[in-house]
Order: C-alpha cells, then sequence, then structure tokens
C-alpha cells in the first residue's frame, strides 16, 4: 500500500521553503510531488518597471546562491539587443566573478550534502573553506554576498592591479582544501557505500528531462555554455569540460569538486592576464528588439530573454532557471530508492527553488485539479450555456 | 518583569523561517554557526521545529503563500517567544515592494521584536543584534 510522507514546506532539510510529497511502499520511494511557491516574489513583472541599470540589481536578488549568474546572463540579453562591445578588461573581470561564485556556490552544496549524509565535518569544513573566496569576493566587490558587479556594458568596479597578488595567493589557499575534500570522498569507504550506484540519472534520461549543468554532466553528457557558446572571457583561457559517466550521486559529488579546481585554474589565469583599459562601454541608450543572454551558472545554463521598446526599461523579461529543468529528473533519480537515500538524491542536483520560481502551474494529475481564476469562469459560464441550451435557450 | 523571558536568554535556540527570501539572507543564518562565527558558542543553536524555538528568525519579504504558514508556525511557538525580523525584505519587503507576490512585511503578520537590516545583514550582524535583543531584555528587568 502506498502511503505519503509529507516534507515540508519548513523542514531543516533545506534552507528555502518548498513542499515534498514522498508516495513510499515500505521502504522504497514509489513517486514524488513538489510543491513550490513559497518563494515567487514576481520579479518578471517587477523588471518591467524598472531600468536596465535598475533591473541588474533585481535579479541578483533572484536567487543569492547565484547572485552572479542572473546578472551576467540579463546584461548579455541587454547587450545582445543593442550588439553592445564589451571592453576587454570587463570581460575578464565578469569571468573572474562568476568562477568564484561557482567555487563558493559548490562549496556550500558539497558541505549541505555533507550534513545530509551525516557527516558534519565537511560541512563545516567546506564552509570554513567558503569563507575565504568569500573573502577574495568582498575585497573585490565590497559586499560578502549580492556583488552587484555587473552594468550593461560592463562591470561597475575594478579590479586594482596592485591587489591581484593577494587574491591569487587567498585561491592557493583554497586548492589545498579542495584536494582534500577530492581525496576525502575518493576515499571513505562509507561514503562511496552511501553514494555509488544511488539516485542514477542514465544519459537518455538526462537527454530526456533537457538536465543542465552538473547534473547533465554527471551523467556523460558534455554540455557547458562557457564553451559551446563561448562568451565573457572563456574563450580567452584554457580549460577543461568535467564529465563523468556513471549519473549517480557520488559522480555528482566528484564532478563538482573537479570543477571547483578548474574553476580555480580559470579565476588564475583570468588574473595573471587581465588587461588594462577600460572597464565600461558607457551605454546611452538601448535600441528596441529582443536579445539573449546565457550563462553557465554553477547549477546550469541560465538563460534571459530581454525585449524593449527603444524606452529604458525592459517590455518582457523572462528567467529561466537551471533548476526548472534539473529538479523534475528527480523523477527518474529518486523512484526506487529507499526513504533513507531520498534526501541526498533530492538535494544532489542542487536544487535552488528560488530561481526557479517563476511561475506555478500545478497540475495535480488525475481527477483533483487545481484551476487558475480564468478556468473557473470558463467553467462557469459553460455550466450556463449548459444549463441554457437544456432549457431550449442559446446565449451568445 | 517576565522571568520566563529572561529564562530563555542563556541558550537562545532560533528557528528559522524563509518567507519568500532571495536565499542569501538563509545562507549568511547558516553561515554563522560555521567556524568562522561559530554561534554555538554563545548557546545559540538553529533548531528544526519551531515548537522548540526560543527566538523565531524571519527572512523574505512574505509572499502571499507563505504568510498564512508564517502565522501558523509563531501561532506553533511556546510563548514567550522573540520575533526576529532579518535583512532588508523582512523589515520592510526591501526590493520587491510592490511586488504582486508580496502580501505585507513581517510585521504585518506576526509581532516583531528586533530588526536587522542589510541585504543580506553580515553574520556578525545577527550575533550582534542577538545580543543586543538579550541586553535589552535583561536591562528591562532590572
Ligand atoms: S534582504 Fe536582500 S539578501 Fe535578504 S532575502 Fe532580501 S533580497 Fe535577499
Amino acid at each position: 500500500m502506498t502511503k505519503i510522507i509529507p516534507v515540508g514546506p519548513y523542514h531543516p532539510l533545506q534552507e528555502e521553503p518548498e513542499f515534498f510529497q514522498l508516495h513510499v511502499d515500505g521502504e522504497n520511494v514509489t513517486d514524488i510531488d513538489i510543491t513550490i511557491g513559497y518563494n515567487h516574489r514576481g520579479i518578471e513583472k517587477l523588471s518591467e518597471a524598472r531600468t536596465f541599470d535598475q533591473s541588474a540589481f533585481l535579479v541578483e536578488r533572484v536567487c543569492g546562491i547565484c547572485s552572479t549568474s542572473h546578472p551576467f546572463a540579463f546584461v548579455q540579453a541587454v547587450e545582445d539587443i543593442g550588439k553592445i562591445e564589451v571592453p576587454e578588461r570587463a570581460l575578464y573581470i565578469r569571468s573572474i566573478v562568476g568562477e568564484l561564485e561557482r567555487i563558493h556556490s559548490h562549496l556550500l552544496w558539497l558541505g549541505l550534502a555533507g550534513h545530509f549524509l551525516g557527516y558534519n565535518t565537511i560541512w563545516m569544513w567546506a564552509w570554513k573553506c567558503r569563507e575565504t573566496v568569500i573573502d577574495i569576493l568582498e575585497l573585490i566587490s565590497g559586499n560578502r554576498q549580492n556583488y552587484a558587479m555587473f552594468k550593461v556594458g560592463g562591470v561597475r568596479r575594478d579590479i586594482d592591479d596592485n591587489d591581484i597578488p593577494h587574491y591569487l595567493k587567498l585561491l592557493d589557499e583554497v586548492v589545498p582544501a579542495l584536494n582534500l575534500f577530492r581525496g576525502a570522498v575518493t576515499d571513505d569507504p562509507v561514503i562511496r557505500a552511501r553514494l555509488v550506484g544511488v539516485g542514477v540519472l542514465s544519459r537518455e534520461e538526462a537527454v530526456s528531462y533537457a538536465a543542465v549543468g552538473p547534473t547533465a554532466r554527471a551523467s556523460g553528457i558534455a554540455i557547458d555554455v562557457r564553451k559551446d557558446e563561448p562568451y565573457a572571457a572563456y574563450d580567452r583561457i584554457e580549460w577543461e569540460i568535467i564529465v563523468t559517466e556513471n549519473g549517480d550521486v557520488y559522480d555528482k559529488v566528484i564532478l563538482r569538486v573537479l570543477e571547483m579546481l578548474e574553476s580555480v585554474k580559470i579565476a588564475r589565469q583570468c588574473l595573471e592576464n587581465l588587461p588594462g583599459g577600460e572597464i565600461d562601454a558607457n551605454v546611452k541608450e538601448i535600441p528596441p528588439g529582443e536579445g539573449i543572454g546565457r550563462h553557465e551558472a554553477p547549477r546550469g545554463e541560465v538563460l534571459h530573454y530581454v525585449l524593449s521598446d527603444g524606452s529604458n526599461m525592459p517590455v518582457r523579461h523572462k528567467i529561466r532557471a537551471p533548476s526548472f529543468q534539473n529538479v523534475p529528473t528527480n523523477k527518474v533519480a529518486a523512484v526506487g530508492e529507499t526513504i533513507s537515500d531520498a534526501a541526498i538524491v533530492l538535494a544532489a542536483v542542487d536544487p535552488c527553488y528560488c530561481c526557479t520560481e517563476r511561475i506555478a502551474v500545478i497540475d495535480t494529475g488525475g481527477d483533483r485539479r487545481a484551476a487558475c481564476g480564468d478556468e473557473l469562469i470558463r467553467l462557469s459560464q459553460e455550466k450556463t450555456r449548459r444549463i441554457a441550451r437544456r432549457m431550449g435557450r442559446e446565449i451568445k | 518583569m517576565n522571568w520566563k523571558l529572561y529564562s530563555l536568554l542563556k541558550s537562545p535556540w532560533v528557528f528559522h523561517l524563509s518567507t519568500g527570501s532571495c536565499n542569501n539572507c538563509d545562507i549568511e543564518i547558516l553561515d554563522f554557526l560555521t567556524p568562522r562565527y561559530d554561534a554555538e558558542r554563545f548557546g545559540i543553536q538553529l533548531v528544526g521545529s519551531p515548537r522548540h524555538a526560543d527566538i523565531l528568525l524571519v527572512t523574505g519579504a512574505m509572499n502571499r503563500k507563505a504568510a498564512p504558514l508564517a502565522k501558523k508556525i509563531y501561532n506553533q511557538m511556546a510563548k514567550p517567544c522573540l520575533v526576529i525580523a532579518f535583512g532588508a525584505c523582512g523589515c520592510t519587503q526591501g526590493i520587491f515592494e510592490g511586488s504582486y507576490a508580496v502580501a505585507g512585511t513581517v510585521d504585518s503578520e506576526i509581532p516583531v521584536d528586533l530588526y536587522i537590516p542589510g541585504c543580506p545583514p553580515r553574520p556578525e550582524a545577527i550575533i550582534a543584534g542577538i545580543a543586543r535583543l538579550i541586553s535589552s531584555i535583561k536591562e528591562k528587568k532590572e
């Protein structure tokens, strides 16, 4: 017999509210439902009432963890409308901030994953190491989170060339810690036993769910916007896409650890080769038109679509976050696992509900249906028409 | 002189409630438990149930769907308890003011004892805020 275990919306598993319903048969998860909407803030609508410069601050607050990714994609979308040339130095600075964010986001995830597995030491160590990365970001941008570095046509703050050796030193401090995590994950027999073969997402499933980012790359699909459609400084430096083959949670962990090392490499090269010159193209006007901006966020590709009518505000601004595609893969990854593995499998895609919550349409399936206002009105009007027909009348 | 309140202050347990935040405030709250800030040395601990908590730490701009839940969670807490509105969003709705999706501020739903502004506030600010709150209650007692 199937039982439903409700988890949430406020539960200690994750810091964001979301409501899981795990359908279980004995120990095994047979189905899973996720209800979100506790974080929806109507950002796309708010953005239509803000200028292009202000929107960059707004989209930063789509999600705190990827507070670089959204402005990154947004400014690229606006630059796409105006075909704006961004100065070389700004491109490098963008890449540096983007990669530092990836490191801190993956460390954050690694810590939480350790916590879910009962390894609180990993949590504390990962977050301790993360503070170093946050320090660099704070030195560069002036804030620990929400860096406000991005603007249409460039970046807001320059990196002082005299500070670069210090940043490089701090980055070097991160590397031994990352190697330690790599060792901890690969050598620990308990972690292997918990994670190998758990929550497998096969290559075909990843393709059919259109998974992106680490979730897809752990299933052997080499997609990465940074390589597929290079932007910022990513085509000017040497780096590799990390791909693993098995699609289980273990591969997702290893992949993220390796990606962090790769990110250190990218950030280091960008800092060492930072070209001189301006950091801002001083954009005056955005012409009418539409543009698309893509960025490889820590969780996968984010896409921003902006429509402009030539005024100083977007007419339409659409955001598509990576978790939107990755979260549904839980449907195959978590189903069939035991309920004690569900926590880590659900966490393995590194879901970010703040990002995903652009709009919620709830399809409850079966005979229960959720109806929105328009649909209720339509149903009501249909009923009137039915009754009218029965009574031999016609309502136009 | 509220002795019950006074007796909470030795080791306040905190329940964290996110009502439509951008995550950053929530991350900073977790951050203040980790080694650099180590709030547990003051006896501050995050707990998993509002029924165990002395302090309710509310982040975010009171989303319409979360507002009734916030009230419910406040009602579940053992009284007396303290409520902290955290972040610019928690204090004033911050950047999300005027959105169709927000229902009000934290203090329009539940009584608030302390506001910690910032976007997001630094972990130090949380510790300072809680310390302030504790000392102000102690002063009132004397
Ligand atoms: S105050 Fe700032 S950091 Fe905190 S939830 Fe609101 S927008 Fe995010």
